[in-house]
């Protein structure tokens, strides 16, 4: 018998791995890491670059005009992602548990209509939801007349006390179909078997879905959080596509996504400044990691996990 | 998953990219394209089909491109071409402290050599010179000129005249209001910047008199809270009663669309409407200058010096994009930009006709008025918080209610003062 063979060196590994590595760090990882370091930085009008070291840090937070606009972007984003938790996810797990009844009939394509906002473009979806909710144009003042509620109408993307709740449930309309989708895989993940003992010991429907399918689902339901969270912060086009860049009105809707992009590409008259737009594109990071590293290590390492 | 759609944009972005640079690099070598930006987007089909042949037919070897962006994100995205270097030959220039950062920057390029420079008064050249008046950077091509859009058929079945004063410009909205059949003031407050352009801007310098109200801020002998700044807010807070229900989410196309529909009587704006009005109303209009207080009182109007070109400095070819610029100081580009545009009045000393009827009225207020231009504009908007964008929201502020008069005052002051020596 011959000594075994020292293997030769995988050089595939390299190869498959090559093309990801490549691209993240290119298009992913570096514009990150450049964005942070602009954000140390200024420039004087003729464009000379200088180190100012935590200066735009101090400006965004210290000076009134730039914290008061923070501050409003943020609380606007958290109220963004509050209504998305709390009608989006819930009513995306009532639509999986429905979807996945066996009595149902048609349901692939209930499936499909559910999803399809989902694939539209988000300038389509504003540009629709601006018509059908337009005073002028849109159909949903006739539509309250005709069932007597027409006094219940109002512009509601033109008030400052609705804009950012409908623009919310608006995004809530597209987006439903994705916490749909996992769930269902989830719950269809879920052996037969376990649910006919829970019959067979005489568990009502009611109990099943609460007592064994919902903590079944706990760690999709976490992921689904998580993911809303991180795509919340991000949000930028709705806003954009509906309210324009000033997000109004008197920056009601205004969120982080938006701020960053007047501050970094300027509006009108007033010019772009990248290095205020790092800051607060950095800000942004900071503020996503910390909710991402809150979930993986208070609430994810605490959830209970089933073996099925 | 917005992630994956944002990836997916990029991806399709980039091979379309590829797409578009394998068919330039298939054009003849001595022709040259040059690519003209622009906010104009309204103006697409008479820079294909009027102007660009005019100059192409002189110029064989020189092929223009007009590709422009939309108003409100023209500023956003030229800015970020030009940084990234794939900006066009020829650019659009906003008037004063937007086109001369860019000039400062070093992205445009200076031009006192031209000829065709002489032939605009040093007025027309200030909006787009440096502040000591050294360098000229972009060619002067039109103001636009604010007022009131009426729909003549309307007043002609409700007995009414285009009014004179304040008096009769809000009898007539009661008269138009009482009979319902027409909405009084065709202006939404979704977009923001039309309660500033439209609303401020257009009464107000009969209430600041004009240049003496707007030097005066710049060199801080008036502020915007004195009477004669808060006034005009206070007049607009009285339009909202006369606004269609739910302005507050009108847009600016539903407004332009309203009005051409022949649903509004009286549409507050500026002649740069007139071209796409006159393609789209089946119905006579005229025009009204913003009211004064009293009958016999100096009027005062915006006659906004609002649009120029200027070079990319990092243009490929310099000497072709001249001569285009020179082309645009020509009595030639004067006559037809200002009749193929009617209501963008050439700022240069050619003799100009003018056919429209729309166009020589408003044209008509040069010779009756003092006038003046926006008062955010020059040197104002220069530092952070921007005059001119906090002026649109409060603005929109006021009519909807959600600011007196005062409050809105005392912001703009406050964020004037914050950086504005003069002023502090």
């Amino acid at each position: 018998m011959s000594t075994p063979h020292r293997r030769p060196f995988r050089f595939h590994i390299i190869v498959f791995l090559a093309p990801a590595t490549i691209v993240y760090t290119l298009f992913m990882i570096w514009p990150l890491a450049d964005t942070l370091r602009l954000s140390f930085f200024d420039a004087d009008s003729a464009g000379v670059r200088s180190f100012v070291g935590t200066e735009n840090y101090e400006t965004l937070f210290g000076d009134e005009r730039w914290s008061s606009q923070f501050w409003n972007a943020f609380v606007n984003n958290f109220i963004f992602f509050a209504i998305h938790m709390a009608v989006q996810n819930p009513i995306g797990i009532m639509l999986a548990a429905l979807l996945s009844m066996p009595a149902l009939r048609l349901r692939n394509t209930y499936r499909t209509m559910l999803f399809m906002p989902t694939l539209l473009s988000v300038v389509i979806v504003g540009f629709i939801w601006q018509l059908i909710l337009s005073p002028i144009w849109g159909v949903s003042s006739s539509i309250l007349d005709a069932i007597g509620l027409g006094s219940w109408f109002a512009p509601w993307l033109g008030l400052e006390s609705s804009a950012l709740v409908t623009l919310s449930l608006i995004s809530v309309w597209q987006y439903v179909g994705i916490p749909m989708l996992l769930i269902y895989a989830a719950l269809l993940a879920i052996p037969d078997e376990l649910i006919d003992a829970a019959h067979v010991d005489g568990t009502s429907g009611w109990n099943i879905f609460w007592k064994i399918k919902l903590p079944l689902i706990l760690p999709t339901i976490g992921v689904i959080s998580i993911l809303t969270f991180v795509g919340n912060f991000n949000a930028f086009d709705l806003i954009y596509a509906v309210k324009g860049a000033l997000a109004g009105p008197n920056f009601s809707t205004d969120i982080l996504g938006t701020f960053l992009y007047r501050t970094f590409f300027g509006q009108q008259l007033q010019l772009g400044d990248r290095y205020m737009g790092a800051t607060v594109a950095t800000m942004m990071f900071l503020i996503i990691l910390t909710g991402v590293c809150l979930y993986l290590f208070v609430i994810q390492r605490r959830m209970q996990r089933y073996e099925l | 998953m917005l992630k994956q759609s944002i990836q997916r944009g990029l991806l399709v972005a980039g091979a379309s990219a590829i797409a578009l640079g394998l068919s330039a690099g298939t054009a003849s070598a001595q022709d040259v394209t040059l690519t003209i930006e622009s906010w104009r987007n309204d103006d697409l089909g008479i820079w294909r089909d009027t102007i660009i042949p005019a100059f192409e037919a002189q110029h064989p070897n020189i092929n223009i491109e007009f590709a422009p962006t939309a108003p409100t994100e023209y500023n956003a995205a030229l800015n970020a071409r030009l940084e990234g270097g794939t900006a066009g030959d020829l650019i659009t220039c906003r008037p004063f402290d937007a086109a001369l950062a860019l000039y400062d920057l070093g992205h445009l390029a200076q031009l006192n050599d031209l000829e065709g420079l002489n032939s605009f008064s040093d007025v027309a050249k200030s909006a787009w010179q440096t502040d000591d008046g050294s360098a000229t950077f972009c060619m002067p091509m039109a103001s636009v000129i604010h007022g009131f859009i009426y729909n003549a058929d309307a007043f002609n079945e409700l007995g009414i005249e285009a009014p004179e004063t304040e008096e009769e410009f809000f009898a007539i909205l009661d008269v138009i209001a009482e009979d319902g059949g027409y909405i009084p003031l065709v202006m939404g407050t979704a977009d923001q910047w039309e309660s500033a352009t439209m609303g401020y801007q257009n009464i107000g310098p009969n209430y600041w008199a004009g240049e003496d109200g707007r030097l005066g801020l710049i060199a801080g002998d008036h502020a915007m809270t004195d009477s004669q700044f808060v006034e005009p807010f206070a007049t607009l807070a009285r339009w909202s009663d006369y606004l269609a229900p739910g302005y507050e989410a009108q847009s600016y196309p539903d407004s332009q669309n309203l009005f051409t529909l022949g649903r509004g009587a009286i549409y507050p704006s500026g002649s740069w409407e007139i071209s796409l009005f006159n393609s789209q109303a089946d119905f006579e209009m005229g025009a009204f200058r913003p009211p004064v207080q009293n009958a016999g009182d100096t009027c005062y109007i915006n006659d906004h010096t609002d649009i120029a070109l200027g070079m990319n400095a990092a243009t490929e070819h310099p000497d072709e994009a001249r001569v285009f610029l020179e082309w645009v100081g020509s009595p030639e580009f004067a006559e037809l930009y200002s009749n193929s545009l009617p209501g963008f009045f050439s700022l240069s000393n050619h003799a100009i006709s003018l056919e429209d009827p729309l166009a020589q009225e408003f044209i008509s207020w040069r010779e009756q008025c003092e006038e003046t231009i926006r008062s955010g504009h020059q040197i104002l908007s220069r530092g952070t918080p921007n005059l001119w964008n906090e002026m649109w929201g409060v603005s929109a502020n006021v009519i909807n209610g959600t600011m007196t008069p005062e409050e809105a005052a005392t912001q703009l002051q406050d964020g004037l003062a914050s950086w504005y020596e003069p002023q502090q």
